[in-house]
């Protein structure tokens, strides 16, 4: 009879603790380049903030001079991500409402789960390209070319398939039973959704839409082909439809001179997107969170 | 533009014309005839897998809801062929009210929850009133009188289910469709909900669907009895029938079917 105690030196036992402790080392291995990177942006860009840097236009490179600020790409990156947001939001919720409420699984349906997937997967450059085809090189939008408007098209690109997926997938979560209440008292299919199911899944879509935005606002390659950039301030409505500076591009231009001042400023212009993008996440907790409240009471 | 039926005589409310039922190519229930009389509570009652729930839920067209669902025959209502193409789905359940299975209140106060119903059929009266009216006739008005703007999920599974036929009154329908209302609730609460379905008697027709043979014989005027067997051109599956229609009182004191008698005393079920 084997006795009923713990036995460390059981075979079993030894297994047990080795893959415990294997998959412990696995995750912090996995945390560490986050807590890296981190740290290591906040050490170089951090050093470098100042009031200037967000009130300023950059200097053209040279050397000795002062590198200037980073107003107007910051100002950019924030429109060119409200221009994607315009055009993915409505277009993706829409899309996943479709998917998840007035869809029957049919051969429809199931292809344009399909090609959402593939769009997700799709490298963000191509989306770049590909707007660039479509507007810059044939100057369809009004005679202009590389402009604010063309970013933020091929950014909504790379937006669209997170913002249909999770619309979709969050109106899944909702339970039948509040469809059948809803249809059940005579309420359309219309009323249904906008007062009942949409409600219920809006803590998971506004989280998605959110992270659509995170990511979106990071992408560097689609904007080397649509924005461009661009070193002057944003004073107009028209300068829309120009090349217009965004973080991650000049992130891009001023780490590859050779001058120290244009590095430093892309030190600090990645702080402030690391920064802005991580408040994003934190932002969309706190909604997911504060809805969940709303929602008990 | 209306087809009315002059066979049908005045106090029935609702009848059911030679009905089958299928999911896809499986047929749940086959030929249905059965009249609903108004201001009766009508229960159905059979084991599991008869099809009394889909016949309760093609009564208001439910089963749109599910996919592959198709019903062969007719349901008039008011004179009306309900799956008739002209008819307006929306317009049906406005009319024939449905309290199902799980209670199921939306994630909104007691109150919205009530004036929900309302106010998407164009109710324009007081609200205040109606919501006390319904909660009234559901009994529950005196438990949650205070708590109004609490949500519907604050209230107790009996509560809750309470909450759903208030807000199934609300809408004013004619006809009320239970789907086994108190499978989940305690004996306190169903005993609640009887009585509660007792005092609705008087304005609205009900239909129930139940497993519990008791509540058939002490809410029910009528009772339809339900039984599956196996047909010789089906698939092999069982198909759903109406065995037994009959008053409550004759069904279980002297059915003229074995199967029912059978049933009702426990044999198979």
């Amino acid at each position: 009879m084997n006795s009923l105690f713990y036995q460390k030196r059981l075979s079993r036992n030894i297994g047990d603790k080795f893959f415990t402790s294997l998959s412990v080392i696995c995750a912090l291995i996995a945390i560490l380049p986050l807590i890296f990177l981190v740290t290591y942006i906040l050490f170089k860009g951090g050093s470098q903030i100042t009031p200037e840097l967000f009130t300023l236009e950059p200097n053209p490179p040279g050397d000795d001079l002062d590198a200037g600020g980073i107003n107007p790409a910051l100002i950019g990156t924030l429109i060119i991500t409200t221009i994607a947001s315009i055009i993915a939001i409505p277009v993706g919720v829409g899309g996943g409402i479709y998917l998840a409420e007035y869809s029957k699984g049919g051969p429809f349906s199931r292809f344009i789960r399909f090609g959402v997937n593939v769009l997700a997967g799709v490298p963000s450059i191509i989306a770049g390209v590909f707007i660039y085809a479509l507007i810059v090189s044939t100057k369809i939008l009004f005679g202009s070319m590389y402009s604010g408007f063309a970013g933020g098209m091929a950014l909504s690109i790379l937006m669209l398939p997170t913002v249909i997926k999770t619309t979709d997938e969050g109106l899944k979560l909702v339970p039948n039973e509040l469809r059948y209440a809803s249809l059940g008292v005579g309420a359309s299919m219309y009323t249904t959704i906008l007062k009942v199911t949409l409600p219920c899944a809006f803590r998971s879509i506004a989280t998605g839409v959110v992270l659509g935005i995170a990511r979106a606002a990071g992408e560097t390659a689609p904007l080397i082909f649509t924005a461009l950039f661009s070193y002057y301030y944003i004073t107009g409505f028209g300068d829309l439809f120009y090349e217009m500076g965004s973080l991650a591009v000049l992130i891009y231009n001023f780490a590859l001179e050779p001058y120290d001042a244009q590095n430093k400023l892309a030190w600090a212009a990645s702080f402030i997107l690391v920064l802005s993008i991580l408040s994003v996440n934190i932002f969309s907790r706190i909604l997911a969170a504060f809805t969940e409240k709303t929602k008990r009471v | 533009m209306i087809k009315t039926n002059k066979k049908t005589p005045k106090n029935i409310i609702l009848s059911l014309e030679n009905v089958s039922i299928s999911y896809g190519t499986f047929e749940a229930v086959r030929n249905v005839f059965c009249n609903f009389k108004k201001g009766n509570i009508t229960s159905l009652i059979g084991p599991s897998g008869c099809g009394k729930s889909t016949v309760l839920r093609s009564l208001n067209r439910m089963n749109d809801l599910i996919p592959n669902c198709s019903l062969k025959g007719t349901v008039l209502f008011d004179g009306t062929n309900i799956y008739d193409k002209r008819v307006d789905p929306v317009e049906v359940r406005r009319r024939i009210g449905m309290v199902f299975q799980q209670p199921n209140p939306f994630p909104k106060s007691i109150y919205e929850n009530i004036a929900f119903g309302a106010r998407i059929n164009g109710f324009t009266g007081e609200m205040d009133e109606l919501v006390e009216s319904s909660l009234r006739k559901a009994a529950l008005w005196d438990e949650c009188k205070d708590k109004l703007n609490d949500s519907g999920y604050s209230l107790s599974g009996g509560q809750q289910q309470r909450l759903c036929i208030a807000r199934t009154i609300a809408i004013e329908p004619e006809i009320i469709l239970m789907d086994e209302p108190c499978s989940a609730l305690d004996p306190i609460s169903t005993l609640k909900i009887e009585e509660t379905m007792h005092d609705l008697k008087k304005n609205y027709t009900i239909i129930i669907v139940t497993h519990n043979m008791q509540q058939a014989l002490r809410v029910s005027d009528m009772t339809a009895f339900f039984n599956a067997v196996e047909y010789e051109d089906g698939d092999g599956g069982k198909v759903g029938y109406l065995a037994e229609f009959n008053s409550t009182k004759k069904i279980f004191n002297s059915p003229t079917e074995k199967t029912t008698q059978e049933y009702i005393s426990g044999k198979f079920g």
